[in-house]
């Protein structure tokens, strides 16, 4: 009885120190995230805005989509529709060739990772660069993020210095320019973390356009709001001339109004940050440069009329919930087989293809942590137990344990028999410990076996007339 | 005030002490407790197992057997909470699309004799000092306390009512409603995340200097207490009901 995420974790944990780290770091977020929840007396009440303004807009999407779309032509925005992740990365290379562009920046978008645009702009001879600090240290690891929002906060700082040594041509030149001067560490995070700037300027430089996702858009205005920490959205946009937009058209929302409700809360519930330290709001193109906007569905718009898993769009990628989840902070983002981890990554995979991605469905413990956490009220755990419901019909039950559910079935429909098997119970008792402890009983694997009394409840009301 | 007492399958089989001091606390109360004997369990397993279909006929039977009476009771938040919040569901799947008449009146024992009893004295004694476990399904789902993740004013009816018990010192684990690993399956599907759960869950209770864990829902302390002596921790474990009926 086990799944891929099941087998993953377990060779995962088998390093106690690194579990360790990567719990309490995560923990230790999700604290942050507590004490900004309890310093605002309305929270609750902006969970609740947060999540009828994002159902409003879901179920008013057609309408709110066409609004966005006339106020960023009016802005002198070009829009393009893209119905999947083929027709969205076929767009933005076309925009890109059309443009010559060599060389692109970009900033943090998990839909261009959900496209796998990037591999698809190299296969074609452009050069992407990641501008996010953590995306670029696995752009040049050859890593996938682990966590959505901190996506390189698995990486030690040795294996960081050691990858900018071996691939920044000009390591050294940018080491000497370096104030204060030795001797320090040299994988001292500031010294590294400067290393990273004067590299990526070069980048930004050099860039022939810039791509940003979006973590709003505005119906009302056609604005586009991206929130970083590092300002490198800004900086992806600021020098080339040409910039595009990927935005799922989930992000929508009404106003300026609802902006307010998420401005005060979105940074909060995903870092613990009063706010992100940049939010930025484009509107149209620089002067003399163009503007792209790229809606993409790819799976969305069928999961609107989906009754059951409809919720999972209100979304908005803060990552919060893998902050709380037990069992992600205790098995990683890699232990996942669909690029999102944690509770909105294993109903974001079974809603992409559930054929490929129901190994995750395993992963929770039905704890409803992250139900409490999550700041447009997505009903997380309930979805991760209607997506089990599914499996049988999908073909991928776990035997075993559709056996033991059967098997249990049987026994509690039919109380005769449920009672003669509690008589005989503690029978178990008697047998050798290396027999009840063996291989096939998965009980046994972190559990001592437990004593069945000599009688039961049952037996006890009857024989004792309580 | 007619309570039908349910006993949920694995306490019965395995905790048979909690349901004798379940029935004798509420019994010391004047209460009129009845314990029907056909029932067997509330289908929990087999639902978050991902059969639920396994658990409709067995949600029929629960609602037929216990309808008869004002408040069904169990000392487990866990089973509780599975009638409480999936039972309506699972009825309205049924082809008989049946109103489900017990969901509302199920109660842990914990919420039952804070919230409908009100409880304000109790005749037991345990002069030991207890670390409490907030069972997630008592806290996110039956509102046992208030989830650590909202802002919300702090409450815990656990502690409540071990406060009226007699010598008793009470504490609190860091992280104190962060799950144990326990979660039905979960425990032996993800055996490897549930006991990691499960050791460093034992670790925080053992460094509060308790005597004892207890918790309303036997199911994560048979996880917990698995877990320790697997591990030779040395921390004991207790169900509330029996502390609360302590010297009965």
């Amino acid at each position: 009885m086990s799944t891929k995420h099941s087998k993953a974790a377990e060779a995962y944990l088998q390093d106690d120190a690194v579990v360790t780290r990567h719990d309490q770091t995560f923990f230790g977020v999700r604290q942050k995230r507590d004490r900004m929840a309890q310093a605002l007396p309305e929270w609750e009440d902006l969970r609740e805005a947060a999540s009828q303004i994002k159902k409003h807009t879901e179920t008013h999407l057609a309408d709110y989509l066409e609004q966005f779309e006339q106020q960023t032509v009016k802005n002198g925005v070009h829009v393009h529709w893209a119905n999947d992740a083929e027709e969205y990365n076929r767009i933005v290379f076309d925009i890109l060739s059309s443009h010559q562009v060599k060389k692109v920046v970009k900033s943090k978008s998990m839909l261009t990772e959900e496209c796998h645009l990037n591999g698809h702009l190299e296969a074609k001879g452009i050069e992407v660069i990641e501008t996010d600090l953590g995306e670029r240290i696995l752009q040049m690891m050859k890593l996938a993020p682990s966590h959505i929002v901190m996506p390189a906060l698995h990486v030690h700082r040795e294996d960081i210095g050691d990858t900018f040594r071996r691939l920044i041509p000009d390591f050294d030149e940018i080491a000497k320019s370096y104030k204060p001067q030795d001797p320090h560490d040299p994988n001292d995070p500031t010294f590294l973390t400067y290393v990273a700037r004067m590299h990526l300027r070069q980048q930004f430089a050099k860039a022939d356009a810039g791509m940003t996702g979006a973590n709003f858009g505005i119906a009302e205005t056609g604005d586009v709001v991206v929130c970083t920490n590092e300002g490198n959205a800004d900086m992806s946009t600021s020098i080339p001339k040409l910039h595009i937009v990927s935005m799922g058209i989930e992000k929508l929302i009404p106003n300026y109004q609802a902006m307010g409700v998420f401005q005060r809360f979105v940074a909060r519930s995903g870092t613990g940050q009063e706010t992100t330290v940049y939010t930025s709001h484009f509107r149209g193109p620089r002067p003399g440069g163009e503007m792209h906007i790229v809606l993409v569905d790819n799976g969305r718009s069928e999961i609107i009329g989906n009754p059951e898993h409809w919720q999972t769009l209100k979304c908005m990628r803060c990552g919060a919930c893998m902050n709380t989840c037990p069992v992600y902070r205790r098995s990683a983002g890699y232990s996942y087989t669909y690029f999102i981890p944690g509770p909105i990554g294993v109903n974001l995979g079974m809603l992409r293809d559930p054929h490929k991605y129901y190994d995750n469905v395993s992963g929770c413990s039905l704890c409803c942590s992250c139900d409490n956490v999550c700041p447009v009220k997505v009903d997380l755990s309930t979805q991760v137990y209607r997506w089990r419901q599914e499996l049988d019909s999908l073909g991928h039950a776990d035997p075993m344990k559709k056996m033991m559910s059967n098997g249990m079935s049987f026994l509690f429909n039919h109380p005769a028999l449920y009672t003669t098997a509690l008589r005989l119970s503690h029978v178990v008792n008697w047998m050798p410990g290396a027999l009840v402890n063996m291989k096939l009983n998965p009980w046994a694997y972190g559990h001592e076996m437990m004593k069945f009394p000599k009688k039961s409840f049952h037996q006890i009301w009857k024989e004792e007339k309580l | 005030m007619r309570i039908g007492l349910f006993i949920p399958c694995y306490v019965d089989a395995l905790y048979p002490e909690v349901g004798v001091s379940t029935l004798r606390l509420l019994r010391s109360l004047g209460l009129d407790v009845d314990y029907p004997e056909r029932q067997t369990c509330c289908g929990q397993p087999m639902g978050n197992a991902g059969f639920e279909k396994k658990a409709v006929l067995l949600a029929k039977k629960f609602d037929e057997l216990f309808s008869p009476y004002d408040y069904v009771v169990a000392p487990s938040a866990s089973c509780a909470a599975y009638v409480r919040c999936f039972h309506p569901h699972l009825l309205g799947s049924h082809e008989a699309q049946k109103q489900c008449a017990t969901s509302e009146k199920t109660m842990d024992l914990v919420e039952f004799l804070h919230d409908v009893i009100k409880v304000k004295s109790l005749h037991a004694r345990f002069p030991h000092k207890v670390s409490i476990h907030n069972s997630c399904h008592g806290v996110r789902e039956l509102g046992l306390s208030s989830p650590s993740e909202r802002n919300i004013p702090k409450f815990n009816k656990i502690i409540d009512l071990l406060k009226l018990v007699d010598g008793i010192e009470i504490v609190e684990p860091e992280r104190p409603d962060e799950c144990c690993g326990f979660g039905g399956m979960f425990a032996v599907e993800e055996q490897a995340v549930s006991a990691r759960m499960g050791l460093e869950k034992v670790r925080r209770h053992i460094a509060t200097g308790a005597e004892y864990v207890t918790g309303p829902d036997s199911s994560c302390l048979m996880h917990m207490q698995g877990v320790a002596q697997k591990q030779g921790l040395d921390i004991k474990f207790i169900h509330v009901a029996q502390i609360l009926s302590a010297g009965l």
